[in-house]
């Protein structure tokens, strides 16, 4: 007996669940278990992600796990930075170049970058949090005369965990941008802060009424930096956070990466505080 | 040219004091400047002054044999470096030193603690800026012990 396979009928979700190969043409180290892998289609391309944005990364016969994009450049290369702390993870940061993945995407909303054209923008990134940021930090620096004061705090673990640490000193050097470094712990050859990321709100300067906030990282870190922004006097509309949750199929489907009344998938990961920050105080959730 | 108590005004330990307690307290306070790597507190020493940072950094340090001076802490402007002036023994748990040009407002611990008991109203209002300002420093070291940037935490 013969069966027809049932197809969805909508051909576009179907599509969005289907891995297109890219190969892994570039590899770089950023910190002991963190790797940037620079990727290009073998044939067919995804459409180019916006800051903010996510892709599935499938490594083919392990799994799938979503990474946001870590670099935006010209063209269908893609660029995601990965901690390997799973299996799927440490097998996409094992990857050689010449190995073909599994990309699904974009997904997801964005930072929202022409927006806050006009008005001073404050990006605080913790740990592999500053991989979502770095393509915003790309273009207000590529746009810096769109933007008015533009400070960039950074926390790490310790200096050796600073990923992008290269990139993160060329832009202090560059004084374009004001940014501060700080570390949990540091021996005295560490010039920068020393300190969690949150403590460093109250020592940059901030024009509560004109600055909108992006903020990245472990979610303890965001409930403790919004608290400190918003003592500052910005508003919860102003504040912009990257939301981490167990995206699956990134079309708000299947309900894994569920928060509350909200699909981070497709109605995050990028979500403002005044949305997010109420679901974050309920332990249910 | 500003007097001790106008600069105390500007610092967020004191504002909202009214004038006559800021000249108070200002009589123990008087302008200082280090230059980079000036050790300004010395772990065991004698504890007599605290400091309001005007401008500048200074790290917090604590010797570890094996490891040297392990940084636990940096504070900037605005904040205050010295606790220990407060408490008996009277003696400092760590070493501090300039990492940039600093000016601060030192204060004589002594004569600090002899103007709060004379006027316990004073000695109540700056124990309370001095356990929020301790507050947020305990803050501070209950994130890095949560150990908030480790494995697992994101992607």
């Amino acid at each position: 007996m013969s069966m027809a396979l049932a197809l969805p009928t909508d051909t576009r979700a179907a599509d969005a669940m289907v891995p297109v190969p890219y190969r892994v043409v570039g590899r770089a180290r950023e910190t002991a278990d963190t790797i940037t892998l620079t990727l290009e289609p073998v044939e067919k391309a995804i459409a180019t992600p916006v800051p903010g944005q996510f892709n599935m990364l499938y490594a083919f016969g392990v799994g799938e796990v979503p990474i946001s994009v870590s670099a935006i450049d010209a063209g269908h290369r893609l660029r995601h930075t990965v901690r390997g702390v799973g299996a799927v993870s440490q097998q996409l940061c094992a990857s050689e170049a010449g190995t073909v993945i599994g990309v699904r995407g974009p997904f997801g909303t964005d930072w929202g970058v022409e927006s806050a054209m006009g008005s001073d923008v404050l990006v605080v990134a913790g740990g592999i949090g500053l991989a979502p940021l770095r393509p915003v930090v790309h273009e207000l620096l590529r746009s810096r005369r769109r933007f008015r004061r533009v400070t960039v705090l950074v926390g790490a673990r310790a200096p050796e965990e600073i990923v992008f640490r290269g990139e993160v000193a060329s832009w202090q050097a560059s004084a374009r941008i004001t940014v501060r470094t700080t570390v949990d712990y540091a021996t005295a050859a560490w010039k920068g802060d020393v300190g969690v990321v949150p403590t460093l709100i109250e020592r940059v300067t901030i024009d509560p009424e004109v600055t909108t906030v992006m903020i990245c990282g472990p979610e303890v870190m965001l409930r403790f930096t919004a608290a400190e922004v918003l003592g500052r006097g910005i508003a919860a509309e102003r504040v912009r956070v990257s939301m981490e949750r167990n995206m699956q199929c990134g079309i708000g489907r299947c309900g894994h990466c569920q928060l509350g009344p909200v699909l981070v998938c497709t109605q995050g990961p990028v979500l403002p505080w005044s949305r997010v920050g109420p679901l974050l105080a309920r332990r249910e959730l | 040219m500003k007097t001790i108590a106008d600069l105390l005004a500007e610092e967020s330990l004191f504002q909202g004091l009214d004038k006559v307690t800021l000249e108070f307290v200002a009589g123990c306070g008087r302008n200082v400047h280090f230059s980079p790597e000036d050790r300004i507190l010395t772990e065991g020493e004698a504890a007599n002054t605290f400091y309001v940072l005007r401008s500048g950094s200074v790290a917090l340090s604590f010797f570890v044999p094996g490891r040297g001076g392990v940084v636990i802490d940096t504070l900037g402007q605005g904040e205050v470096l010295g606790w220990s002036w407060l408490f008996e023994p009277y003696r400092w748990q760590f070493d501090a030193e300039a990492r940039e040009e600093v000016a601060a407002v030192a204060f004589d611990g002594a004569c600090l603690r002899a103007k709060c008991e004379t006027d316990p109203h004073l000695g109540y209002v700056l124990t309370q800026r001095f356990a929020k300002v301790i507050l947020g420093r305990l803050q501070s070291v209950r994130l890095r012990v949560l150990d908030v940037y480790g494995a697992g935490a994101t992607d």
